[in-house]
């Protein structure tokens, strides 16, 4: 069993979802990430995204818009991502580590060389915001050879004709984005957050993590009831613009009020409680 | 059904030009470019369409736009190639007159055709990034021929540049929205443009202005603005009775490239050279040739030849046209260029100011200095061909909006 469906399945095992947290890597600087990834997990996250950075983020709001640039600004490479994924997988074994970005850096030097050189480094799956089922050839065969998830996005506009094909090749989770718009900015309503979700899980096995506009504790038990996962990106990517190479304590105290809140939130029954 | 044979049967069904082309664009957006693609295949399929489209481009337009002899500059590069000692050299250039156009340019082709596959699609919003502000002065006209709301994105730092079209677009009724972001110029405008329509998707249509971005937009800017080569075509045959030996044409995004490009690709007889803008020279690093000193990567919804570095981050394009200022390409071009069937040279800042200054002097036409780019690769070329070739040189867009840009590199206040 994979890290992100053993920890999807104990999860699910204490009745409640997972916390996915997302940070870009390299923000403040590349030395300063790992101190941040570790108070993620201190604070109780159950998933890691790190966010790679790219110069033209266009499915992100301003927060992490600013943190792409900050990033960059450090001069933040490929490489340093895969060594500040290498480091965090000696230091957390059990913990699993997804890579988020765009497209244009994980092909720059072949799909084959990123799924190799990212297996290598422990990362357990990765998501490309820009690389839709229809060119899944560039990334999705190589990630799959080398046993990398290739997790999928579903969005308010993936219909029914159209979510088989987002399906076809997915694994690790399926990553719901809440609202038809970029990173940060608004939230769903509940009500359609809890529809989209049923819809989904009536299509797959693969658990269900919701994101896009979650900050608070009480947004994050709401959709907890309801999802496999939770995913808190902007807010902490906000807390690093604040706190630079000392986010690391905030960040912690955030994350730890999260996973409180998920921790508390009782999940609705009648749901599969075994998603993986 | 493709053609066999044929170079003018790209894309296939999945908007790929070879390795080229694509749809790299986020899972929100996906449903709508699908729902674009089946509405252009019936829009396509539909003489009402048509009709109404070539209607537009006559009346409202001003098409067909002449395809004129430039009599003088054929003779003053005849005069260089005997003074080089060869007497025998020197082609006829024609221009193609697309800066004759309403608004000035060849970008109002593609707008009028866009606008009218956002009315068949029920869309009522209209979005479109913009550089030097000629296809943000485009989408604002059509958008206000149909009373239909229009915000346009545009970097700080162009706003700044280019003040009149900004103002062009605002007296259309336009809202032109600063892009404060990176580096607050056209390829982060296009950023911002995506931003809007991915949390606009139910009622937006988005206008891009290039033969640029996720499939189906290269395929239709490209027909639509092949309105250009297939009118050249008609205008060379009854002038000279017969194909041109060759086509220069500007590339940026390279729309007016492609318009004019696309009707000869199976004429093999007809070479072709696109343009790029060399900047402060390839070597400076400061330019925005995408063939000349790029390579393939994903951008803006395309696999296309980027300027990016070794981590794939993108780099800033430099060229004095604004419109030629971007670190990409249309796919269709990246294509023709692997495949060989389309020659790319650079032609630097310095060489188009050169040869803006000459048209104006011996034509009587003050051209944009994205065509004054074209017109630069021509002097250089001309002067090498026979008396009796035929160069068809795509004159893209008019030089009105460019004096202030002028002006300031011959250091005259104006």
């Amino acid at each position: 069993m994979s890290r992100l469906s053993a920890r999807f399945a104990a999860c699910a095992a204490e009745g409640r979802a997972a916390l996915v947290t997302f940070v870009t890597g390299g923000d403040p600087t590349p030395g300063a990430t790992g101190a941040i990834l570790d108070a993620l997990v201190a604070g109780g996250a159950d998933v890691i995204e790190l966010g790679m950075p790219f110069t033209d983020p266009m499915a992100d709001g301003p927060a992490i818009q600013r943190a792409n640039l900050r990033s960059l600004a450090a001069g933040t490479t490929t490489m340093d991502l895969l060594t500040i994924a290498t480091a965090f997988r000696s230091r957390h074994p059990d913990v699993p580590l997804v890579l988020m970005g765009y497209a244009n850096p994980m092909v720059r030097r072949g799909g084959d060389w990123f799924a190799e050189h990212a297996g290598a480094a422990g990362v357990d799956g990765v998501i490309c915001v820009d690389l839709p089922p229809e060119e899944d050839q560039d990334l999705g065969p190589a990630l799959r050879a080398k046993g990398v998830d290739f997790i999928r996005l579903a969005t308010p506009t993936t219909d029914a004709a159209r979510l088989p094909s987002v399906l076809e090749g997915a694994s690790g989770f399926i990553y719901y984005v809440s609202v038809a718009g970029i990173t940060g900015l608004q939230q769903a309503v509940q009500g359609s957050i809890e529809t989209a979700v049923a819809k989904l899980k009536a299509a797959t096995e693969l658990p269900i993590a919701v994101g896009f506009g979650v900050r608070t504790p009480e947004q994050a038990a709401a959709i907890g009831r309801v999802a496999d996962g939770v995913v808190v990106g902007s807010a902490i990517v906000e807390l690093v613009g604040e706190h630079g190479d000392k986010a690391a304590g905030p960040v912690r105290d955030y994350v730890a009020s999260l996973a409180a809140a998920v921790r508390t939130a009782q999940r609705e029954r009648g749901q599969k409680e075994n998603a993986a | 059904m493709t053609l066999a044979n044929s170079l003018r049967s790209q894309p296939d069904a999945r908007g790929h030009f070879g390795q080229f082309g694509g749809r790299y664009v986020a899972e929100t957006l996906m449903p709508l470019i699908l729902d674009l693609d089946a509405e252009y295949r019936r829009a396509k399929a539909d003489p009402a369409f048509r009709a109404e489209f070539e209607s537009l481009l006559k009346h409202y337009v001003g098409r067909e736009s002449p395809l004129y002899y430039a009599e003088r500059l054929t003779e003053m590069l005849r005069q260089k190639a005997a003074d080089d000692g060869q007497p025998e050299c020197g082609a006829k250039i024609y221009l193609k007159r697309e800066d004759l156009n309403h608004t000035g340019a060849h970008k109002i082709n593609n707008c009028v055709g866009q606008i009218l596959l956002a009315r068949r699609m029920g869309k009522t919003r209209i979005i479109a990034e913009t550089g030097a502000g000629q296809h943000g002065v485009a989408t604002a006209t059509v958008a206000a021929r149909y009373g239909l709301p229009c915000t346009i994105f545009m970097g700080a730092r162009d706003i700044e540049r280019q003040q009149p079209n900004v103002f062009r677009m605002r007296l259309l009724g336009a809202e032109v929205r600063p892009v404060t972001s990176g580096a607050q110029t056209l390829k982060d405008a296009m950023n911002e443009a995506l931003r809007d329509w991915v949390a606009n998707v139910h009622d937006t249509f988005y206008i891009i202005g290039t033969a640029a971005g996720p499939h189906p937009y290269p395929e239709l800017v490209r027909d639509f603005q092949s309105v250009i080569g297939i009118e050249a075509r008609a205008q060379i045959l009854e002038a000279e009775g017969r194909l041109p030996d060759m086509l220069i044409a500007c590339v940026g995004g390279g729309s007016n490239a492609i318009g004019l490009f696309h009707p000869f690709l199976d004429d093999p007889d007809v070479a072709m050279v696109g343009v790029e803008a060399a900047g402060h020279g390839i070597e400076s690093g400061e330019h925005a040739a995408s063939l000349t000193g790029g390579s393939p990567g994903v951008l803006h919804g395309n696999r296309t030849y980027l300027l990016q570095d070794e981590d794939g981050q993108i780099t800033e394009a430099h060229s004095i046209s604004a419109g030629l200022d971007y670190p990409g390409i249309g796919p269709e071009h990246s294509w023709l260029h692997d495949i060989g069937r389309v020659k790319y040279v650079p032609v630097t800042d310095d060489e188009a100011m050169a040869s803006f200054q000459t048209c104006c002097q011996l034509e009587g036409i003050i051209p944009a200095l994205e065509s004054s780019h074209a017109l630069a690769a021509a002097e250089k070329i001309a002067p090498k061909m026979g008396k009796d070739q035929v160069i068809v040189l795509n004159l893209s867009g008019r030089g009105d909006k460019d004096i202030f840009t002028v002006a300031d590199v011959l250091g005259v206040k104006l």
